[in-house]
């Protein structure tokens, strides 16, 4: 464990973070721009690993392991975020044939 | 000590569960078994009260039931104080409401709703003895507001009629105006003494100088409140109205207890009243001219129940009179006669309404001296008491409260006796129009069944002997209720009459004698030829007036009732038409345009959605940041 957190340290914090920032501006933007829901998807997991990866950053920077704790509950509310995703993504499919989000237009008054 | 406790819970406990069993079972019970039971529970209540009444100490009982207010520094109990007063009062209510009760069965037997009617008497039977039994201001005050209630109820009795609801209205609106007083009346005493108990208010006011402001206050409030009970001007204009509802409830409410219950009030209270020279008075006046008042609007009323209702409000006046000299045993006592008498005229003129099936007009009666012979005797007896005909019971109360007045106020007697003169007229005249001459109407008479002519009977013979209840020291007597009231009101105790026994002979010989001409005089205009009132377009100025009420209804309606419906008519065209609805309306209709508006933002496109969160977001950093 402990030669983990020195690898860790061997990057500079400044890199994290500026890592982290372009993975959660691509996954934003991903999920903003594009119409394939699977891409779409795929874009917020992105979103949510930037945000692991900046915690554990910060955990060995700080030697406090709430953070690497707090990654293990995100991964855990992605991969229940995901199956629900994935159902509407495959109800999706088979009701309209097709995987574009433009189709889920219904969500109004 | 039990045994008190017991028998005072009885009294009002009977005919609240009469009231409650009649009035849940109303559509199951036939008409007559809900009179019986009725009459049952007024009648052991009497029992009751009766057994209180012969192991009567002397002394005043308070029996505490349970705290019912204990807030701070309130501490109200629900209590009942049981003393001469109170017993007294409560043998008035039962004993005659019995009597009513039985006469009821009668009178009522073909209406359909006879057991609400029962259950309703029920209910008033047992609000008036609450009203009389309570140990403070605000036990009597539920029973004060309980009587009014069931007086609306039993006014507009027969709800089809829209004059007779008006009518009942009309009792109740006028009743508030009183309570107002006697609410603040209450607050006034709770602030000065911190209590309600009727014990320690005299306790404590009995120690207060003579003409102590607050005492003259909280006097003249408690008096407007029984103005309005009690019929007096200027709030008794409900009174002759009330008069719509069934006959029976006319003798019981509106003559026998519920109009005493100002009277009452005053004597409870009488300590106070003792220390507020002014508001004495003012109750003197008042009542000195609601006795004129009264008594010459009867003169010419052609409606039987009109005449005693007026006739009501005048006797009512002389004990307001008495009250107002202080010689509050003399008002007690003709409280009590009156009672008696008054309960049997209005039974006797129910009997004859009964038996010309519901005429109520005097002009199209007559000759029914062969045909009603019981109600025409009993009617006869209760014409000579209220006159104040020795040795009947309205010679003695009424001569009281005269001999009192003189005392005090000559001119006020010589008021007193000029009304006792026209109270002669109006009696005679109604009896002769009634019994003698001959029949003017259509029906067909016939005598009321034994079950409403035995209360006429009972009643006869205590009008007849009711006198004996307070015979005065020159005719041999010993004043028994004076004293016997004594114990219980200490105002009664401070009394004194100031005349010799000379000037009490020729009082009472001239204003018999006064009576015996002008009943002289009516038997020369209507006994032996009949002389009928025509229109009141045909009569002259005075006379015209007295017999339009003195237009007291009309000025009431052109002082109050046309710029209070002015003043409403106003609020709602403008106040509610230009104003209220349309800031209430406004305001609807803007949050309805809102949401229309706003509605458009829900677009469906999920990353529209997707952007404005991430807007927020954005602006909520920018806010952030830069913000704070």
């Amino acid at each position: 464990m402990e030669n983990v957190m020195t690898a860790i340290r061997v990057v500079p914090l400044d890199h994290y973070l500026i890592l982290s920032f372009l993975l959660f501006s691509i996954g934003m933007v991903g999920a903003l721009v594009r119409r394939n829901i699977i891409i779409v998807i795929m874009c917020l997991e992105l979103m949510l690993n930037s945000v692991n990866l900046l915690l554990v950053a910060f955990s060995a920077y700080h030697s406090d392991p709430g953070g690497q704790i707090m990654v293990f509950f995100i991964m855990l509310v992605a991969a229940a975020e995901v199956t629900v995703g994935l159902a509407i993504l495959v109800l999706l499919k088979r009701n309209t044939d097709s995987v574009d989000m433009n189709q889920l237009n219904r969500l109004k008054w | 000590m039990v045994k008190t406790d017991l028998l005072a819970l009885l009294v009002p406990a009977l005919p609240l569960l009469g009231a409650i069993i009649i009035g849940f079972g109303r559509r199951r019970l036939k008409g007559n078994t809900a009179g019986m039971l009725g009459t049952a529970m007024v009648a052991l209540g009497f029992v009751a009260s009766l057994l209180l009444f012969l192991g009567h100490d002397g002394e005043t009982h308070i029996v505490h039931l349970f705290s019912w207010i204990h807030v701070g520094a309130m501490d109200i109990p629900f209590a009942f104080q049981i003393n001469a007063l109170s017993l007294w009062m409560m043998l008035i209510v039962t004993g005659i409401g019995t009597l009513i009760h039985l006469y009821s069965i009668g009178y009522m037997h073909d209406d359909p709703r006879m057991a609400t009617f029962f259950a309703q008497l029920n209910l008033f039977s047992f609000s008036m003895l609450l009203l009389v039994m309570g140990a403070n201001f605000l036990v009597t005050f539920i029973g004060w507001e309980g009587v009014g209630l069931c007086s609306y109820l039993l006014i507009g009795f027969w709800y089809t009629t829209p004059e007779f609801n008006y009518a009942g209205r009309k009792a109740f609106v006028m009743n508030r105006i009183g309570d107002i007083g006697m609410v603040l009346a209450m607050a006034l005493m709770f602030y000065q003494f911190g209590t309600l108990n009727y014990v320690d208010v005299m306790k404590q006011g009995g120690m207060m100088a003579t003409g102590n402001p607050l005492i003259v206050t909280a006097t003249l409030l408690l008096f407007l409140g029984a103005t309005g009970k009690s019929a007096q001007l200027p709030l008794l204009t409900w009174l002759p109205d009330a008069m719509a509802g069934p006959t029976p409830v006319s003798a019981l409410i509106h003559a026998a207890t519920m109009v005493t219950a100002g009277i009452f009030l005053v004597v409870r209270s009488s300590v106070l009243f003792q220390l507020a020279p002014y508001t004495q008075d003012i109750i003197l006046w008042v009542g000195v001219a609601t006795a004129l008042f009264g008594a010459t609007v009867g003169l010419f009323q052609n409606d039987i129940k009109k005449v005693l209702a007026y006739s009501t409000v005048s006797q009512l006046g002389y004990m307001f009179a008495a009250l107002g000299v202080g010689a509050y045993s003399a008002g007690m006592f003709h409280v009590t006669t009156h009672a008696f008498f008054k309960a049997l005229l209005f039974l006797g003129a129910g009997s004859v309404i009964h038996a010309l099936g519901g005429e109520q007009d005097i002009r199209k009666m007559g000759g029914l001296k062969g045909v009603t012979k019981t109600t025409y005797m009993t009617f006869l007896i209760a014409t000579l008491a209220i006159a104040g005909i020795p040795p009947l019971s309205g010679f003695f109360s009424k001569d009281g409260i005269l001999a009192s007045t003189f005392a005090e106020s000559p001119l006020a007697y010589g008021v007193l006796v000029f009304a006792a003169m026209l109270t002669a007229f109006y009696m005679f005249r109604l009896l002769f129009l009634t019994f003698f001459g001959t029949y003017r109407g259509k029906a067909h008479p016939h005598e009321s069944p034994k079950v409403m002519t035995v209360p006429l009977m009972v009643l006869a013979v205590l009008s007849a002997i009711g006198g004996a209840l307070n015979i005065p020291h020159i005719f041999g007597g010993h004043d028994w209720l004076k004293t016997f009231l004594g114990t219980a009101a200490d105002g009664i105790g401070m009394e004194h009459l100031e005349l010799s026994a000379n000037t009490e002979w020729m009082l009472m010989a001239l204003s018999t004698t006064l009576v015996v001409l002008t009943i002289w005089y009516t038997w020369t205009l209507f006994g032996k030829k009949t002389t009928l009132d025509g229109d009141t377009a045909d009569m002259p100025f005075l006379k015209r007036l007295i017999a339009k009420r003195w237009m007291l209804d009309e000025l009431y309606a052109s002082l109050f009732e046309k710029p209070y419906g002015w003043i409403s008519k106003h609020f709602f065209s403008i106040g509610e038409k230009k104003v209220a609805v349309p800031l209430t309306v406004g305001t609807g209709k803007a949050a309805l345009g809102l949401g229309e508006w706003l509605r458009k933002v829900q677009t469906g496109n999920t990353s529209f959605y997707l952007f404005g969160m991430m807007a927020g977001v954005v602006i909520l950093l920018i806010i952030t940041y830069f913000g704070g």
